[in-house]
């Protein structure tokens, strides 16, 4: 195996890999970790999400996606009362009693995560004694796992990241000296997962796995032969546990847009000695394809300013996709929260002098966009038609997340969810 | 801990913000962790409001809790008086604050700032967001109000219409109807409240001489204040359907001394024109099941059963605060009332009930789509459906007029309904295919044998994860039926329509037993047919 490949020459020392952030406390206008559970329950098929909280955590779930999903849900939640309060031996057996009276219901479920909230966090509900007791009761049939997806710990995918660093730890070992092979990591579309797929298969990469998987009963097996490849930025959690079973990170830009496709392909490609020529051929089509579609959006999206509310922690690689290859000018990029390590690629990659934020104050940041009054805001939907009314254009920063973005063949599809809001404002302004 | 897919309610401290959000120069601190601001895009997004709802959110995380989480607050508080410079502010702590018992009222109070400061109690762990809404609302009310100035005699009388919040059910149509009505009437509104009041508009509630009570859910508590502080009698008619908004024109008259017979006699109400048209003869006895919140769930058994010559089989609502009126109005209907705020138990009894026609919340929508029932929304919880841009009130004769169209839009029309009767197996024009107004084939119903003996409630739960997707909503379990059928009866019970198909089986089965019948031939059915009919 070539082990020398360092895929961007200039990594960690150019563009804003040094850039001071701007770092804010105050108002955060994100979602908490419990809504990953709205596209993470749909991507594992035949897991069942059981939050212990709230109503309010309820009500997020139901509402988060702007307006009430009425599709089967595979979530539920325990909503946690006054007698809950009153002791916590009298919890535990409660959540004992829902969850047997949910897999009573549910047969099919394999997997079950309970999902910790702010509530549950603060009381100091034990869920992972609650998983491993409820684990013994269930097993072989289901599985119990727990994870927290809180909002006084975790921000909107952070949640995706804890669900799948609470796998990481029940994933078969891989035999020793079994050969390497490649982790994908972060849940992707199905129909991104199967580009990538079919790409790494005529790269002549037979071992390529992806996680999550589609079914619980099909995790991946992991060891210190274990490459990784992240396919989200907010996997760190997830990207620790990993190492800390030996797998190795394979350091790489993220999959959005063409060059970024391109150099997280070939950040893994080169790692398993798939010759430069060969991996040229093979995504060729695909990159064509890409630059010529992608190439229509820009003479749309060149020269306009772009203003990143925080949001999902994609914020970075957007900008870099957006500034890089379709001439955007970054007024501001908020992230709730900046891994250097795992964005190191991505920032040597931003141009220098670029405005990062970090963390948030919603009432500093929004005079600042007023202030710079940008072509387009990325913002939430608590933001977005409030800054709709008040004359800007806006994107809702959601649909990043539930839309296939990844890969060459999304570039445009991407460039055009930023494109989309301006040609809109300009037909209803005609 | 119960277990919950779906919330009719959200948690009370989103009560609180659909008062903050409905009125004016009020901003409501809120001591809440990050992701608490999900609920600002209730208001963003469903209702499509165009500015951000009038809440500060503390935003504490995990690290700040063995810290000072209270300092957080004075500073949020602190920063939000000074920026949005309100007139009055609301401070209380959402679910996971509450745990922390930081006590935002005394943080607040130590800021001694310079306007009224309303400190909000709201149990999360006990209570609801209407309860939320009622007590915020009180709570202003009380903190608010002045008394009574000096009026100029023989003036006109003149009322508060209280209860209508943002994020509400067609609060904003039904506000515009009503104040039209009063206008009419000759009585003068003092304020409409919270919606569009300030502050200083809640200083002068006590001016009006009584209260127009529009959501009691929201307003009465604050209406029984209001009366034994200030002797203001209030409405206890809500004026949904024709004959309530009769009713009521004929309360509001009375309070405030005025005639109401040109008003009666000039109503511009076209539904009860419409429901004594022979068309509207295909209504007669339509079997519906009615499910919201008290107010309204009550308000549409009235219309459906008195003004459209339906028959009520079932009723019921999420809000136990107000079951009392819910039981009452049961009894009219002689049908068993259900109080719950498990959607389960809600899809449970439509299942067995198979009704005709649900009138419902969008969770009754959900449960109707799938079992190919036709439904119309009559309530709350909103959808960004509920917030048509057209006027679309549910109040007064307009209101009236809205319902007659929204109820009767989903049902088969009169002789489509004949011609299905008479010719049955058409490939295209049959008993599972939805009315053709409606495109034919968009609501295809699951198939009759679903539901033909009233289901044990886990058992229907049960089918939520069976019939879910419209992929599944072909079979359900079959309940083992007591009672043989001859093949012959079998198919002749196929050709009687769907939606009695299992009223029909029920009545058979029962025949049966009683007359000792083992198997049940074409004879017996119609023997019982016989038995049964009215």
């Amino acid at each position: 195996m070539n082990t020398a490949v360092i895929p961007i020459k200039n990594a960690g020392t150019g563009g804003c890999s040094d850039a001071p952030i701007l770092r804010e406390r105050g108002q955060r206008e994100v979602f908490c970790g419990l809504t990953g559970i709205i596209w993470l329950h749909r991507k594992i098929q035949d897991a069942f999400f059981l939050v212990v909280g709230s109503r309010t955590c309820a009500h997020l779930i139901q509402s988060a996606a702007g307006v009430m999903i009425f599709a089967e849900p595979r979530f539920a939640t325990a909503i946690i009362d006054e007698r809950d309060l009153a002791g916590l031996a009298d919890a535990n057996t409660e959540l004992d009693r829902v969850v047997t009276r949910l897999l009573e219901r549910r047969p099919e479920i394999k997997l079950l995560f309970l999902v910790g909230s702010c509530p549950s966090e603060v009381i100091k509900l034990d869920l992972s004694r609650a998983a491993s007791r409820l684990s013994a009761t269930f097993s072989p049939s289901v599985r119990v796992l727990n994870y927290s997806g809180s909002g006084i710990e975790t921000t909107f995918t952070q949640g995706e990241d804890a669900c799948l660093a609470s796998l990481v730890p029940v994933l078969p070992t891989a035999a020793a000296g079994a050969p390497a092979d490649l982790l994908v990591v972060g849940a992707l579309a199905d129909v991104v997962e199967d580009q990538f797929a079919r790409l790494f298969k005529q790269l002549g990469m037979d071992s390529v796995h992806f996680f999550p998987p589609r079914h619980a009963n099909n995790m991946p097996a992991i060891g210190p032969n274990t490459r990784f490849l992240l396919a989200q930025p907010f996997l760190a959690d997830t990207a620790k546990a990993l190492e800390s079973r030996g797998a190795q990170r394979i350091a790489a830009p993220f999959p959005l847009g063409i060059e970024g496709t391109n150099q997280w392909l070939w950040a893994a490609a080169a790692l398993f000695n798939v010759a430069r020529q060969n991996f040229d051929t093979v995504t060729e089509p695909a990159r064509q394809r890409a630059t010529a579609a992608v190439a229509r959006q820009r003479t749309q999206l060149a020269g306009k300013r772009i203003f990143f509310f925080p949001d999902s922690q994609l914020e970075i690689p957007l900008a870099r996709f957006l500034s890089r290859e379709l001439g955007m000018v970054l007024v501001e990029v908020g992230t709730p929260y900046l891994h250097r390590q795992h964005m190191a690629e991505e920032l040597a990659l931003l141009p220098a002098g670029t405005q990062l934020s970090e963390g948030q104050n919603v009432e500093n940041q929004l005079d600042r966009c007023r202030a710079a009054q940008p072509d387009i805001v990325v913002c939430g939907l608590g933001l977005a038609n409030p800054l709709e009314a008040e004359g800007m254009t806006t994107k809702w920063a959601i649909e990043l997340v539930f839309t296939p973005i990844q890969g060459y063949d999304q570039a445009a599809d991407l460039a055009e969810l930023f494109s989309r809001p301006l040609l809109r404002r300009l037909k209803l302004a005609a | 801990m119960q277990l919950t897919l779906w919330t009719y309610e959200g948690p009370p401290h989103v009560g609180a913000m659909r008062v903050a959000t409905a009125m004016e120069d009020v901003h409501y601190v809120l001591h809440a962790p990050q992701g608490d601001t999900y609920a600002d895009l209730l208001f963003t997004m469903i209702e499509r409001l165009p500015k951000r709802p009038p809440v500060t959110y503390t935003t504490f995380q995990a690290r700040d809790l063995g810290g000072d989480t209270a300092e957080l607050f004075k500073t949020a508080a602190r920063d939000a008086f000074e920026r949005f410079k309100p007139k009055a502010m609301l401070v209380g702590a959402s679910c996971t604050a509450e745990l922390i018992q930081d006590d935002p009222g005394g943080l607040a109070k130590a800021l001694d700032l310079p306007i009224p400061v309303v400190a909000l109690e709201l149990p999360s762990y006990q209570r609801k967001e209407n309860w939320g809404a009622s007590e915020t609302f009180y709570q202003l009310v009380r903190s608010l109000a002045q008394p009574k100035t000096e009026r100029a005699q023989n003036a006109r009388k003149s009322c508060n219409i209280l209860g209508a919040t943002a994020l509400g059910f067609r609060h904003r149509d039904d506000v515009r109807e009503i104040t039209g009505l009063l206008g009419q009437l000759g009585i003068d509104i003092n304020v409409v409240a919270p919606l569009g009041a300030t502050p200083a508009d809640m200083a002068r509630l006590s001016d009006a001489d009584f209260n127009v009570v529009l959501y009691p859910e929201i307003a009465s508590v604050a209406a029984q204040w209001l009366t034994r502080t200030f002797g203001q009698p209030a409405t206890k008619t809500v004026p949904i359907g024709s004959g309530a908004t009769r009713d009521f024109i004929a309360e509001v008259a009375q309070l405030a001394g005025v005639d109401p017979s040109a008003v009666l006699a000039d109503a511009s109400a076209r539904a009860p024109w419409y429901a004594k048209s022979v068309d509207s003869t295909y209504l007669t006895n339509k079997r519906v099941f009615v499910f919201g919140d008290a107010t309204h769930a009550v308000a549409a058994a009235r219309i459906a059963s008195r003004e459209l010559g339906f028959t009520v089989v079932g009723l019921g609502t999420y809000s136990r605060e107000q079951a009392r009126e819910v039981r009452e109005a049961a009894k009219l209907y002689g049908v068993e009332p259900l109080i719950t705020d498990d959607y389960l138990e809600v899809e449970a009894r439509v299942a067995e009930l198979q009704p005709e026609l649900v009138l419902g919340s969008q969770m009754e929508r959900h449960i109707a789509k799938r079992l190919g029932i036709p439904c119309a929304v009559i309530s709350a919880p909103v959808h960004v459906q509920d917030f048509p841009a057209r006027y679309s009130p549910q109040m007064g004769f307009e209101g009236a007029n809205v319902m007659f169209d929204t109820w009767v839009h989903p049902l088969m029309m009169g002789l489509e309904e004949h011609l299905i009767g008479m010719f049955r197996g058409d490939t295209e024009f049959h008993e599972d295919a939805a009315p053709s107004h409606l495109g034919g084939h968009a609501n295809r119903p699951i198939k009759s044998n679903a539901v033909q003996m009233p289901l044990p409630v886990e058992v229907a739960a049960s089918n939520v994860t069976l019939v879910d997707t419209d992929k599944h909503n072909e079979e359900s379990p079959l309940v083992a039926s007591p009672t043989t059928w001859s093949p012959d009866a079998e198919k002749e019970l196929k050709k009687i329509p769907f939606f009695v198909r299992g009223k029909a089986r029920r009545n058979t089965e029962r025949y049966a037993q009683i007359h000792s019948v083992q198997v049940v031939t074409i004879e017996t059915l119609y023997d019982a047919k016989a038995h049964f009919s009215r």
